[in-house]
């Protein structure tokens, strides 16, 4: 006997949590199967040693589409809000940046990082309304989509004259040329180049930086806090939100293919047999997972398996988690600062460097970090006294030459440890238990193709009306009753939520129309 | 520095030392690389060798595919429109294969030589395409249009030819069957398929008994009037037949640069090949689609009056006295056999049903003056040229 539902969505992360909670509050019978034992996808807190806990891949809250809190009234509490980027110096002269101000760097570098800001964030404004609705569709659109259109159109007018041209100028471009145009502080060059690069498969001078810096903007204009307790608090909340409205999660139930009946979804199976019906199924799965593995080729037709297929999605970034028996000593950083949020990129250069390697399928012995003390604020995650380091390293290709084992992945993990020792000498000997996730790591324990967390390059081959594929943007795959709603779909990645909310919506209105 | 020379020679088929002796013209045109012949003789003598005896065409370069693996029925079934697995190993089906658009990327043949194993004729190369539809299924693509010797040998006589050549129980051979013969110790299959719409063969063999094999024919279709034919007669054949030739009467969807310069199956009157039973497969979406809004094109026979070809002429309809143009002329021919003039087109629908009375614009020159001519064409259902001859079993002996 199968259990019969108006919706099942395959995956807990937070889009999918999104989307069944805004289907369930439609009055939709919403089952949300997991594979994991907890909710939350990559945006999870996890044990990483014995009384130490982390935030398990996503560790900082940048993005959440405002919308989405509103719709589903989230009320996340924070261990810190608006953390300040500290780029460290090697020498102590660190660099601070928090919303438009930034201290360390001459006055001309004050001036002009204002300005920069401003536009740049003018500019993700205007991203960030077209990611919290459909790409419209390019060919045989409806009214709806050529009104999308021309709206895109007018608002990039509507940013004036001056502005429009820097819009088109800057939006295909590299963010390095921008800012050795700009700025003279190295530091803070680094620290926005990283910026741009982080969970990408891009340095500093390849096209599309500006792109991902801005898509790094949209939400919230970049300002960073960290949820208590970690990542789970979040998609905990959301979890409460699909409960609430009435939505079942079952966790520890990984989903082993989407049933197709006749050229449509019909429901799931698990992997221990169970199968579970219904007319629509919303996968929370990266798209190449969701067609090659669990709707499988031969459902679906040649161009549409190739464009899938093709999908670029090599995961370059890396998750190292440290247990510390206190806290480090960086010179010229006052304690309170280990509660802020630290970049290891001296320079734009360095960071090109470091993504060199990176092109031939080896790591970087000179990484870039991104480096955050949860436990500083959150004393939940480590015994008293003690301390978690939480970094994300790049850049460590998916597909390493040779393949990722245990040896090379301790000996990246001693190129990070050995790159923050240069700034915190004592943190290798208060290191009592660590832990490195290579993109190989990721995709086996968040089942995400290529271990890359947007589930698809960012890039704008691979953007609004082209993602994940020409044909298959607008959430609906080209199976009736399957949906995508996450990362891999439009916008992208990172913890905004704005995937599962648009995809909730789609399905909806597709309904309604019906 | 030297520029390296770039191997530029076309190929020769394995029959082409036999070919080359009876060649009379030497007008040859490349086909896939390979040089092939215009005709050898004359290209008249050649289309009555079709018609009234037995016409040799060698059909080496067409491309030639081994679909070979566990997942290959599964693969075929969502490669082509219709149901793939109702062809039983030993029988032959014409299909044809589309894009996710539901256009038409070629036509061709598919042999199921034995049991998951299948060979696809067609008239271009797809390695492209066949290889992105193989992805997430377990089977092998492997091009075989250069290891597999070919000759169509094709008219009423074919079977009396074959029957002297000795093959046992090609009696029993029925049209879109295939049998394996043994051939001076090499396999020799054949089938009963062909592109002339009449009694026909084609054999398939190892290319180095290709000389052998034609020697052999000819010896054993001296009596019945054998002769080599170049592809001139064999076009004009194909036109009578009602058959369809890629880059003439529609472009392969992946060669079209333009929206709508390419067609689905309906459009080119291939619409009884696609199946909708099936629950997938390349184009079905789209097809579907064009299904239940309809279709923008047909494909037209047309029987025209008069004996001058209508090729390349502009279609037109004609409403109180006013000609209105509706579509184009693709293939014409003057028919011999039928003492007709035929040619195939494409017309906007809803026009060009059957019965249906179309005007075509023909120009022709007399003595270096053109004079156009609007001449009555009525759209027929029927090939112009389909003889009982070519289904019987066993065939008749002329």
């Amino acid at each position: 006997m199968t259990e019969r539902y108006d919706a099942i969505v395959v995956g807990a992360g937070h889009n999918g949590l999104v989307c069944s909670a805004l289907l369930a509050k439609a009055g939709k019978r919403v089952l949300v199967l997991e594979a994991k034992d907890q909710v939350g996808g990559a945006a999870i807190t996890r044990a990483f040693a014995t009384g130490y806990s982390v935030s398990a891949c996503a560790h900082l809250l940048y993005q959440l589409q405002p919308k989405v809190r509103k719709d589903l009234g989230l009320k996340i509490e924070y261990a810190a809000e608006n953390m300040e980027t500290i780029a460290l110096s090697p020498n102590g002269q660190h660099v601070r940046i928090t919303g438009n101000r930034v201290d360390g760097v001459s006055d001309a570098d004050t001036d002009s990082y204002r300005g920069f800001y401003k536009r740049m964030t003018r500019f993700a404004d205007l991203l960030q309304t077209y990611m919290n609705r459909p790409p419209a569709r390019l060919a045989n659109g409806t009214a709806k989509d050529l009104l999308t259109l021309a709206r895109l159109g007018l608002d990039v007018r509507l940013l004036g004259k001056t502005e429009m041209r820097e819009f088109l100028r800057l939006i295909g471009m590299n963010i390095y040329d921008e800012l050795v145009e700009r700025f003279e502080s190295p530091l803070l060059k680094g620290a926005l180049s990283l910026d741009a690069v982080l969970g990408t498969h891009l340095g500093p001078r390849s096209p599309n930086t500006i792109l991902t810096y801005l898509y790094r903007l949209c939400g919230n204009h970049g300002r960073l806090d960290s949820p208590a307790g970690g990542m789970s608090s979040v998609t905990e909340a959301l979890a409460h939100a699909a409960r609430d409205n009435g939505a079942t999660i079952r966790t520890g139930m990984p989903v082993k293919r989407i049933i197709i009946e006749n050229g449509r979804a019909a429901g799931v199976e698990t992997e221990n047999g169970d199968t579970f019906s219904s007319w629509l199924v919303v996968s929370n799965a990266d798209p190449k997972s969701t067609i090659m593995d669990l709707v499988s080729p031969r459902n679906v037709e040649t161009g549409f398996t190739r464009r899938v297929h093709n999908i670029r999605m090599r995961g370059n970034a890396a998750k190292l988690h440290l247990a510390l028996d206190g806290l480090p000593t960086i010179e010229g950083l006052d304690k309170k600062d280990f509660g802020e949020r630290m970049v290891i990129a001296p320079d734009e250069d360095y960071v090109e460097r470091a993504f060199n390697p990176a092109k031939y399928g080896e790591f970087s012995s000179n990484p870039v970090l991104e480096v955050t003390f949860p436990s500083f604020r959150d004393s939940s995650l480590a015994p008293t006294g003690k301390h978690v380091l939480s970094a994300i390293v790049q850049y460590a290709p998916y597909k390493l030459k040779g393949g990722w084992t245990d040896a090379t992945r301790d000996e990246f993990m001693q190129a990070a440890i050995e790159k923050l020792a240069e700034y915190a000498p004592d943190l290798p000997q208060r290191i009592t238990a660590s832990e490195l996730l290579t993109p190989a790591d990721i995709e086996k324990e968040f089942r995400i193709t290529g271990g890359h967390w947007h589930h698809g390059e960012l890039t704008l081959d691979q953007f609004l009306f082209v993602r994940p594929v020409g044909g298959a943007a607008q959430y609906a795959m080209p199976l009736d009753g399957l949906y995508l709603c996450g990362a891999g779909a439009h916008p992208g990645g990172g913890i905004s939520g704005a995937a599962g909310r648009n995809a909730a919506r789609v399905i909806l209105s597709r309904e309604k129309a019906a | 520095m030297t520029i390296q020379e770039v191997q530029l020679d076309r190929k020769k088929s394995p029959f082409y030392s036999r070919q080359a002796k009876l060649d009379r013209l030497n007008q040859w045109h490349e086909w896939k690389g390979y040089s092939s012949a215009d005709a050898f003789y004359n290209a008249e003598l050649e289309y009555f060798a079709i018609r009234n005896s037995t016409a040799v065409f060698d059909l080496t370069p067409m491309t030639k595919y081994r679909i070979t693996g566990p997942d290959s029925l599964d693969y075929i079934d969502r490669l082509v429109t219709r149901d793939m697995r109702k062809i039983k190993p030993g029988r032959v089906a014409y299909a044809v294969w589309c894009d996710d658009q539901g256009q038409v990327i070629d036509d061709g043949t598919i042999f199921h030589l034995m049991e998951g194993e299948y060979r696809l004729c067609s008239q271009e190369r797809h390695m492209e395409w066949l290889t992105a539809a193989a992805i997430g299924l377990d089977v092998n693509i492997k091009e075989e249009t250069a290891d597999i010797a070919a000759l169509a040998v094709q008219g009423p006589t074919s079977y009396s030819v074959l029957k002297n050549l000795g093959l046992d129980g090609v009696e029993n051979l029925k049209l879109f069957g295939l049998m394996d013969f043994d051939f001076e110790g090499t396999n020799l299959m054949v089938s009963r398929t062909g592109y002339t719409g009449d009694l026909g063969y084609e054999l398939w063999i190892d290319p180095s008994k290709a000389e052998a094999l034609w020697d052999a024919l000819f010896e054993a279709g001296t009596n019945y009037g054998i002769m080599a034919i170049g592809t001139t007669a064999l076009e004009q054949s194909r036109i009578e037949a009602g058959y369809l030739a890629a880059y003439e009467d529609f472009l392969p969807a992946l060669a079209t640069v333009r929206t709508g310069r390419s067609r689905s199956p309906f459009e080119i009157g291939l619409g009884w090949l696609v199946d909708f039973k099936k629950p997938n497969f390349n184009g079905r979406r789209a097809l579907a689609r064009e299904k239940r809004s309809g279709s923008t094109w047909r494909l037209v026979k047309l029987d025209i009056e008069g004996n001058k070809p209508a090729s390349h002429s502009y279609i037109y309809t004609k409403k109180y006295g006013r000609f209105r143009q509706v579509g184009f002329v693709t293939s014409a021919a003057w028919s011999p056999i039928c003492k007709h003039n035929i040619a195939i087109g494409t017309v906007r629908t809803p026009n060009g049903k059957v019965g249906d009375t179309l005007w075509v614009e023909i120009y022709y020159q007399r003595e270096m003056h053109w004079t156009r001519l609007m001449a009555k064409a009525e759209v027929v259902g029927k090939p112009f040229w389909d003889p009982e001859r070519r289904r019987v079993t066993p065939p008749g002996v002329y």
